[in-house]
C-alpha cells in the first residue's frame, strides 16, 4: 500500500520533471554552451535515476542512468551537444515516459526493450572525446574549461564569505557545472562576478521555496470547492432576492457581508483554477524541432504571454487545437529554406505564438512568416469542390474567402504529409473554438504569412447571461455572443419583413436572418402577438443573426451546468441553470440555434455565404461594381460588372425567332444567341433592346482560338452601373441567383449570370457537348 | 453492507400511479418532495416533464404516466416527486402518490404474470402479494432508458 501511494507521488513528480525536459533540450540544441541547462537536465535524469532505484524500478534506472551518463560528458565539455546528439536524448526522454506510461498503466514497467537506445546512449559518452570535439571552438572551450576550473575555489571561497551559509552550495554547483559557458569569467573579470553570481543564486536558492507554499491538491477536490461555491453564489443571489422586497430589514447588514465574502469566495476559487496557458504550449518547441528536421525548414519558434492565465477547463480544450494550428504553420504556412531566400526572406521561418487578455477573453494568436494564403487558390478550390459558386465569390472579401479553410474538407495543400494537408484539421479546431463560445480570424498577405487570430473567454463555469422571456418561458443567452439589441414593432423604425418563409430584419442597410424562439423552440404560439418584440442581435464566428424574443428580463452572472444525459440530444441548450429565484432556465445555445438556421439554408445544397460583420468588415471589403438591370416586375436584379463583356443594344428588327423559339441576333460576324435574364423578360416590341454580352468560352482546349461565342442576357432596362461593397444578407434557393442584399435602400437580388447561361445553352447544337465557362473580361 | 435480518429481505418505497400501486427499492431513492415548482424544457422528450431544483441541484422529472404510455400528468406542479440518483444524475418520477414503506421478504416476490399489460410489464422485475393489493416492483434503469425515447409513438412500441 504504501509502496503504490510512493510509487504513484513518483509517477507525479516525474511526470513534472519531464513536461520541461523536452523544451530544455531543444533549448539546449540553440545553446549549447548553456552550462546551466546542461546541469538541470543532468539533474532531473539524476533523480529519476535515484528514485527508480529506489523503487526498484530497473529498466527505468539503466535508460536513466544511460542518459545521465551521456548529459555528465555535456557537463564535462567532452561531449558537444550536436543536433544529432539532441536527437538521442529527446528520443531516451520519450523512452522514459513510455516506462512510465506503462508504470501508471500496469503497475510494473512492462516489457519494452530500450538495449538499443542504451547502446547508442553508450555509444555517445563511451566515443573517445576528439570524435565529437572535432572543431576548433570545442577544443577552446575545453581549453577554457581547464582554465575555468582553476580559479573555481577562490571564487567560491569568497562566496562563502559573503553569502549567508544556506546559498553556500549553490554557488559551488555552479562553479562545478559552468565551465563551459560565459556566465563564469577569467579572473580578470572576477571583480563584477559576485552580483552576477548572487543573481544565479538567488534562482538557484529560490527552487526549494515553492514547495513551502504550495501543495498537490486533487482536481477533483477543486471541481468539488468550485461547485459549492457555485450553489454559495446560488444561494446568496436567492436571499439578495428576498431582501429586495424588503426596506428595512435586520438582515440587510450581514447580508451584505455575507454577499461580500461569497464574491471573493468565489474569485478565489476561480483563480485556483487559472493556469497560465504555457501549459497548453509546453509540447511545442519539441514538435516544432522534429517537425523541422522531418521537413528539412529551419523554424523559429517565438512565444509570448505564456504566462497569461485561463481557466484549467479551457485549457484543456484548446490545447489540441492550438498544437494542430501551429503545426500546421508550420507545415504549410512556412516555405522551404531556399524557396524563402529567394523570395528575399531569411532562411529560417518564424512562428509566432503570443496570449494576452483583452476584456473577459484571452486572445491567442499565431502568426507565421511564411507563403500567406492564395485568394486564387482558395477561390478555385472553393468552386471546385462546389462549397460556392463563381459569382458568389466574385464580391467576396479576402477575410471571408480564408474562411473557407476551415470547412470540411477542404485544403489547399498540394501535398499531403505525415503531418498535415489531409483537410480534416481545421474544421475540427474551428468546432472545438466554437463550442467553447470562442471564434477565429484569419488575416493573410500572400508571401508575408498568416496570422490566425482565437478568441476565446477566460471560463466557462460562470457567465453573464442575458435572460429573455418568450411564451412565458425564461431562458438565459450567454453575453459573449450577444452584440446588441433592437426593438421591432409594426410601424417604428425597426420591422421585421418576410422573404418568402423566412423572416429578416433591416438593419443599418443589412438584411439580418431572424430565429424566432418560439417557433424554434415549439413554445405556445397561442399567446397573443404583441406586436412589439425584441431581437437579439447574436454574432457567432463571423455569422450574424437575429433571436426574436417577447421581452429581456434581466443579466445575471449564470453557473453553467451541464445539461442531464437525458436532454443532450437537444442542440438549442449549452447548458441549464438556478436563477436567482430558484427556477431553472435552459441556456441557448446561439450554434444550435444557428445550425437550425445553416439547416434550412443548405437545404437546396448550397453553403450560405458568410455575413460580413457590421463595423469592420465595410471598410476592408473591396466594392465591386454592379450592373443594375430591371427584370419584369420582381426585385431589382444586379450583376458584378466584371462578369460582362459589353453592354449593348440592339434594333429588336435585327433579332431573329429560330424554329425552337430561341432569339438570335447577329453580332462581330456570327450569331449570337439571346437569353431572357429572368422569365418574366421578352424581346421588347419595337425600338432597342439592351443586353447583356458574356463571352463563353468552350474551353476545348486551352488555347483553341476560334471558340470564344458571345451570349447575350436579355433585360428590360439598364438602370445604372454602381460601386457597392457586395454583401449577401440572403442567400437564395434559386439557382439563377446568388442572393438578395440592399442596394441604395432598395432590395436586390444578385443573380448568376454563369448559371441562367448555361442552362440555357444546353441542347445547343454547337456547344452543348463541351462544358461552358464564363470568362471574365477585364474591363 | 446489508445487516443480519435484512439479508432475505429488502425495503420497498411504494407509490401509485392511476389506481396502479409499485415500488422502488429504497436504496435507490434519493428523496421525496411534494409539490414542486416545474420548469418546462421545449424540445424535450415527451416523457420528460421538465426540471427542478433540489437544493442548488438540477434534476430531470420524468413523467411515469407518459412512460406507461398514458395521457400526461395534468398539473405536474401539485403531483409528487420520487428522486432517484442513476450514475451521478437526479432524476425524479412523477407520481399521483406516495405510499408506505415495507420491508419485503424475498419469497414473497413472484415473476410478473404474462397477463400485465406490455408498458408495466416491461419496467418490472416482480411482483409482491401484500394482503390486500398487489404491488409491481419497478427497475428504474428501464425507465430512464424509455425516459429518453423521443416520440410518443416510439414509447408506445
Amino acid at each position: 500500500m504504501a509502496m503504490d501511494e510512493c510509487i504513484s507521488e513518483f509517477l507525479v513528480e516525474a511526470a513534472e520533471a519531464l513536461a520541461g525536459l523536452d523544451n530544455d533540450i531543444v533549448k539546449l540544441e540553440g545553446e549549447p554552451e548553456n552550462a546551466q541547462l546542461i546541469g538541470g537536465i543532468f539533474r532531473t535524469f539524476h533523480t529519476i535515476k535515484g528514485t527508480s532505484g529506489f523503487l526498484g524500478l530497473s529498466h527505468l534506472g539503466s535508460v536513466c542512468h544511460a542518459g545521465e551518463n551521456a548529459l555528465g560528458k555535456m557537463r564535462e565539455g567532452s561531449l558537444h551537444p550536436s543536433p544529432q546528439i539532441i536527437s538521442v536524448i529527446l528520443k531516451c526522454v520519450d523512452a522514459i515516459k513510455g516506462i512510465l506510461t506503462t508504470i501508471e498503466a500496469t503497475g510494473d514497467e512492462g516489457t519494452l526493450q530500450h538495449e538499443a537506445l542504451i547502446a547508442e546512449l553508450n555509444a555517445l559518452h563511451e566515443r573517445p572525446a576528439a570524435v565529437e570535439m572535432m572543431s576548433a571552438d570545442g577544443d577552446s572551450a575545453m581549453l577554457q574549461a581547464l582554465f575555468d576550473a582553476t580559479p573555481g575555489p577562490d571564487l567560491s571561497d569568497r562566496k562563502r564569505s559573503a553569502a549567508p551559509s544556506e546559498e553556500v552550495r549553490a554557488p559551488l554547483a555552479l562553479v562545478q557545472t559552468a565551465p563551459p559557458s560565459e556566465s563564469v569569467k577569467p579572473s580578470a573579470a572576477a571583480p563584477i562576478e559576485p552580483s552576477r553570481d548572487s543573481a544565479v543564486v538567488k534562482e538557484g536558492g529560490k527552487e526549494p521555496v515553492p514547495t513551502n507554499h504550495t501543495i498537490r491538491v486533487g482536481i477533483d477536490l477543486l471541481e468539488g470547492l468550485m461547485t459549492t461555491v457555485s450553489e454559495l453564489v446560488l444561494s446568496r443571489n436567492q436571499l439578495l432576492q428576498l431582501l429586495r422586497g424588503e426596506t428595512e430589514s435586520p438582515f440587510a447588514g450581514p447580508l451584505q457581508r455575507l454577499s461580500m465574502i461569497t464574491s471573493e469566495l468565489q474569485e478565489s476559487v476561480m483563480k485556483t483554477r487559472m493556469q497560465p496557458i504555457g501549459n497548453a504550449w509546453q509540447a511545442l518547441p519539441r514538435i516544432i524541432r522534429d517537425l523541422g528536421r522531418e521537413l528539412g525548414k529551419k523554424i523559429e519558434l517565438v512565444m509570448d504571454g505564456a504566462e497569461t492565465e485561463l481557466d484549467r477547463q479551457v485549457l484543456e480544450l484548446i490545447k489540441d487545437p492550438l498544437t494542430h494550428m501551429v503545426r500546421n504553420a508550420a507545415d504549410h504556412g512556412l516555405e522551404m529554406p531556399d524557396v524563402r531566400v529567394a523570395a528575399g526572406k531569411s532562411a529560417t521561418g518564424r512562428v509566432q505564438l503570443r496570449a494576452f487578455h483583452e476584456g473577459g477573453h484571452i486572445v491567442i494568436q499565431i502568426t507565421d512568416d511564411g507563403r500567406g494564403l492564395d485568394p486564387a487558390k482558395i477561390r478555385r478550390k472553393a468552386v471546385d469542390t462546389g462549397l460556392a459558386t463563381e459569382a458568389e465569390l466574385v464580391g467576396m472579401s479576402d477575410a471571408n474567402l480564408f474562411r473557407f479553410i476551415l470547412r470540411p474538407g477542404f485544403s489547399t495543400a498540394a501535398a499531403v504529409t505525415a503531418i498535415s494537408g489531409r483537410g480534416v484539421g481545421m474544421d475540427v479546431v474551428r468546432t472545438n473554438i466554437e463550442r467553447i463560445g470562442g471564434a477565429i480570424d484569419i488575416e493573410s498577405q500572400l508571401n508575408h504569412g498568416t496570422v490566425f487570430t482565437i478568441k476565446i473567454p477566460l471560463t466557462l463555469a460562470i457567465v453573464p447571461a442575458l435572460i429573455v422571456g418568450c411564451a412565458g418561458e425564461r431562458f438565459a443567452i450567454p453575453q459573449i455572443s450577444v452584440v446588441e439589441l433592437v426593438r421591432a414593432s409594426r410601424s417604428g423604425e425597426h420591422r421585421i419583413e418576410r422573404i418568402c418563409d423566412s423572416t429578416v430584419l433591416r438593419l443599418r442597410d443589412r438584411l439580418l436572418p431572424l430565429i424566432d424562439l418560439r417557433i424554434t423552440l415549439g413554445l405556445d404560439s397561442a399567446v397573443a402577438d404583441e406586436g412589439e418584440r425584441l431581437i437579439i442581435v447574436t454574432q457567432v464566428g463571423s455569422w450574424f443573426f437575429g433571436i426574436v424574443v417577447d421581452r429581456v428580463h434581466d443579466t445575471e452572472e449564470i453557473v453553467v451546468k451541464p445539461v442531464s444525459p437525458l436532454l443532450k440530444s437537444l442542440t438549442a441548450y449549452s447548458g441549464n441553470t438556478i436563477l436567482g429565484d430558484g427556477s431553472i432556465c435552459m441556456i441557448i445555445d446561439p450554434n444550435g440555434l444557428m445550425s437550425q438556421l445553416g439547416r434550412i439554408e443548405t437545404a437546396a445544397g448550397r453553403q450560405p455565404i458568410e455575413a460580413a460583420s457590421v463595423d469592420q468588415e465595410q471598410e476592408t471589403e473591396a466594392s465591386q461594381q454592379l450592373v443594375l438591370v430591371k427584370c419584369g416586375s420582381g426585385l431589382r436584379k444586379a450583376i458584378p460588372l466584371d462578369q460582362i463583356a459589353r453592354l449593348e443594344d440592339f434594333e429588336v428588327s435585327n433579332v431573329r425567332r429560330s424554329e425552337d423559339g430561341r432569339l438570335l441576333v447577329p453580332y462581330r460576324g456570327s450569331l449570337m444567341l439571346l437569353v431572357p435574364a429572368t422569365p418574366a423578360v421578352d424581346l421588347q416590341e419595337s425600338g432597342r433592346q439592351p443586353v447583356l454580352v458574356f463571352t463563353a468560352n468552350s474551353g476545348v482546349a486551352d488555347n483553341a482560338p476560334a471558340q470564344t461565342r458571345h451570349v447575350g442576357l436579355l433585360v428590360d432596362s439598364i438602370v445604372d452601373i454602381i460601386s457597392h461593397t457586395t454583401r449577401i444578407d440572403i442567400v437564395s434557393d434559386h439557382p439563377d441567383v446568388t442572393g438578395a442584399t440592399i442596394i441604395d435602400g432598395e432590395p436586390t437580388e444578385i443573380i448568376d449570370p454563369a448559371n441562367i447561361i448555361r442552362r440555357d445553352l444546353v441542347g445547343w447544337p454547337t456547344i452543348s457537348e463541351v462544358p461552358m465557362t464564363i470568362e471574365r473580361i477585364a474591363a | 453492507m446489508s445487516e443480519p435480518n435484512a439479508a432475505s429481505a429488502q425495503t420497498l418505497v411504494t407509490m401509485q400511479v392511476a389506481e396502479q400501486p409499485f415500488g422502488i427499492w429504497v436504496e435507490s431513492v434519493r428523496d421525496v418532495l411534494g409539490g414542486q415548482n416545474i420548469s418546462r424544457v421545449p424540445l424535450s422528450p415527451p416523457a420528460i416533464a421538465g426540471s427542478l431544483n433540489l437544493r442548488g441541484r438540477i434534476v430531470t422529472v420524468l413523467d411515469v404516466r407518459v412512460l406507461l404510455g398514458m395521457q400526461g400528468t395534468e398539473q405536474p406542479e401539485k403531483a409528487m416527486n420520487v428522486v432517484i440518483e442513476h450514475q451521478g444524475e437526479l432524476y425524479s418520477l412523477l407520481v399521483d402518490q406516495v405510499g408506505d414503506v415495507l420491508t419485503v421478504d424475498h419469497h414473497k416476490i413472484e415473476g410478473v404474470p404474462q397477463t400485465v399489460t406490455p408498458a408495466w410489464k416491461s419496467v418490472s422485475s416482480g411482483i409482491v402479494k401484500l394482503k390486500d393489493e398487489l404491488v409491481l416492483i419497478l427497475v428504474t434503469e428501464t425507465l430512464l432508458q424509455i425516459a429518453g425515447l423521443t416520440t410518443a409513438e416510439e414509447l408506445a412500441a
